[in-house]
């Protein structure tokens, strides 16, 4: 199944592959075999064997989550999967190409998937915006339930399967796995409290997946092609497969990428991107999303991974770069960020509500010259208070990141800002 | 009140849930995309119809960006201001829109054909800067561009064209 199992069909010339179109590619096969030959139980441990890392940004590995879901006897006949396509994340379009390029692979990992943790349905949330991949997803899963690969018996197994799709309304936290599941229900996405986690009491209390568009669509090639291929895939000792890497900012070549996990930071920047666009140097990057601490040109040579970009002070998160050249004003790019996750709160907790607020307006007066000294050291302990085990979910420390790597890397740049109204500027 | 067509519409979309208020998004969306807002008399009755109160349903309608609780333009952008847009420049180009619109964020124009909403990040990043008139995205988006883009949709918005009151 080639080196590329999730952007093999993608062909943006052509457009997405219809059902038949994918069948002939060799499509559906996965789920089709495996209706004959393994058991649920089967395709968790293969996945868990994949060690397939959750894409949507922590990492988890996917097996092991779905292992957590109770099975037989005694336990709720009603479970859930629920597909994560918020990607609200700024920097971040890879799940918009898999929906947009090939749909019927998505379905054919929700199917195995659902099969896997016996999910009598199947909810994709997909973030309002994308109103092409909402059109696209409407049309592939009514080919599969008029082909009978989904509905009342899965391929003739006798497995009934519900997949629907669910738009958004548009908020970043609906991201968050337990926000998003309030919002399924019709609720305000605040997030809840875990635990219980999903798996054991999700959605409408009963257990729940919540897996990322990309994770789902790596399923069908483990469960075709097995668990040494999967991790043959791979350069690293992370997991295994290959990740959708991606590039923005000024750029050569911006764009998605489906290569080796592990790949270094600058086979993505340099190969891929082609480097700074003429006349621009790179000053730093954030390498998966808004929510990751700036790295500096100096790691550009580390492996693009979970543990090596942790190990360097910032995370994978959803291994699309967002470079920063060299012409842009660093209190600027923060105060960018910082207005983003200060209107995206969801203002459960304080530390996140106001302090994100209070950060935001102090970046702002900076760049109006009316900053003080002490500014630089109060954004400091805004990162602090909003540091991992202070609020209610992750967005904050998520938002702290930048913020305070920012200012870890580039102080000198804050505090000029800041003293440039004492210094009558 | 729901028209009888905003009623069947919702009614299909129950079938996706086992709980009725899970449909209160789409429902909203519903009424939306003929009213190109959401006014009071119509959460009433969609709370009616989904078994919420009001309140609650208002507390889910300001809760997401998409859904407008007061009046739009005929033609509703969306404009990204997100990190990968802001860093090839949309600032400027936002001010050069709200020039060419005579609006500042977020508000509408004298002659009601548009409403400018900032809005996140829209998957979009490598083809920054990106924006949204209606359905339509557009990518790449220069300050030359824009004339362009605004007469397209100038007196031609979804409404109108389904002739819905606007
Ligand atoms: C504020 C916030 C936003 C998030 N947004 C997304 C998102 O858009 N898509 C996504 O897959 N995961 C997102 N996540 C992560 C999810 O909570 C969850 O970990 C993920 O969907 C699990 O899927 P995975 O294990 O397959 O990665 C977000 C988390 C937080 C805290
Ligand atoms: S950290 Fe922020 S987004 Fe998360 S629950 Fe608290 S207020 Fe909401
Ligand atoms: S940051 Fe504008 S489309 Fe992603």
């Amino acid at each position: 199944m080639t080196d590329r199992p999730l952007t093999r069909n993608i062909d943006p010339a052509r457009g997405p592959l219809d059902l038949a179109g994918y069948v002939a590619a060799g499509g559906y096969e996965a789920a089709r075999e495996m209706f004959r030959t393994m058991q649920p139980a089967d395709v968790v441990g293969v996945v868990q064997k994949a060690n397939l890392r959750g894409r949507g940004g922590a990492g988890f590995p996917a097996g092991t989550k779905w292992g957590l879901v109770k099975q037989g006897p005694g336990t709720s006949p009603i479970k859930y999967l629920v597909v994560n396509g918020d990607e609200m994340e700024p920097g971040t379009f890879k799940d918009r190409m898999l929906v947009e390029g090939d749909p019927h692979l998505l379905i054919e990992g929700v199917i195995c998937a659902s099969y896997a943790i016996q999910a009598t349905t199947a909810y994709i949330f997909l973030r309002g915006e994308y109103l092409k991949g909402e059109q696209l997803l409407k049309a592939a899963i009514a080919e599969a339930y008029a082909a009978g690969f989904c509905g009342p018996s899965c391929f003739g197994s006798g497995y009934a399967l519900d997949i629907i799709l669910h738009t958004s309304g548009g908020r970043y936290i609906c991201g968050e796995e337990t926000a998003l599941i309030n919002a399924l229900e019709g609720r305000r996405a605040n997030p809840r409290a875990k635990p219980p986690f999903p798996a054991v009491s999700g959605l409408w209390g009963k257990p729940t997946i919540v897996n990322n568009i990309e994770t789902i669509c790596n399923v069908p090639g483990i469960v075709r092609l097995g668990a040494e291929w999967f991790l043959g895939l791979s350069r690293s000792t992370d997991g295994g497969g290959t990740k959708l890497y991606g590039a923005s900012g000024r750029v050569k070549r911006p764009g998605t990428w489906e290569l080796p996990l592990g790949v270094t930071v600058r086979e993505v920047f340099e190969d891929h991107a082609g480097g700074m666009a003429d006349g621009y140097a790179l000053k730093c990057f954030l390498p998966g999303g808004a929510s990751t601490d700036f790295l500096m040109p100096e790691h550009l040579d580390l492996a693009f991974d979970y543990t090596t970009i942790g190990k360097a002070g910032s995370r994978m998160g959803t291994g699309q770069l967002i470079a920063v050249d060299d012409k842009q004003d660093i209190v600027g790019v923060t105060h960018n960020l910082i207005a983003f996750f200060a209107q995206e709160s969801c203002g459960w907790c304080t530390p996140c509500r106001d302090g994100l607020r209070r950060a935001e307006r102090i970046l702002d007066g900076m760049l109006r010259n009316e900053g003080i000294l002490e500014d630089v050291d109060e954004l400091k302990r805004h990162a602090w208070l909003l540091r991992p085990g202070m609020t209610f979910c992750a967005l904050a420390p998520g938002a702290a990141e930048p913020l305070q790597s920012a200012i870890k890397y580039f102080r000198p740049e804050f505090e000029a800002w800041a003293a440039r109204r004492s210094a009558g500027v | 009140m729901l028209s009888a067509e905003e009623r069947a519409e919702i009614e299909h979309d129950l079938h996706h849930y086992p709980e009725k208020r899970a449909a209160c998004i789409e429902a909203m969306k519903i009424v939306q995309r003929r009213r190109g807002w959401v006014p009071d008399d119509a959460i009433t009755s969609i709370a009616e119809m989904l078994d919420m109160s009001p309140a609650e349903l208002d507390g889910v309608a300001t809760f997401f960006n998409q859904i407008y609780r007061s009046p739009v333009g005929e033609n509703v952008i969306l404009f990204c201001e997100s990190i990968s847009c802001y860093l090839l420049g949309c600032n400027s180009l936002r001010d050069a829109l709200c020039d060419k619109l005579g609006v500042g964020r977020g508000e509408t124009t004298a002659d009601g054909e548009f409403t400018l909403i900032p809005t996140q990040c829209l998957g979009c990043c490598d083809h920054a800067p990106a924006m949204m008139v209606n359905d339509a995205l557009y990518h790449d988006v220069s300050i030359d561009a824009l004339d362009g883009i605004l007469s397209q949709h100038r007196g031609n918005g979804p409404r109108r064209r389904q002739g819905g009151t606007p």
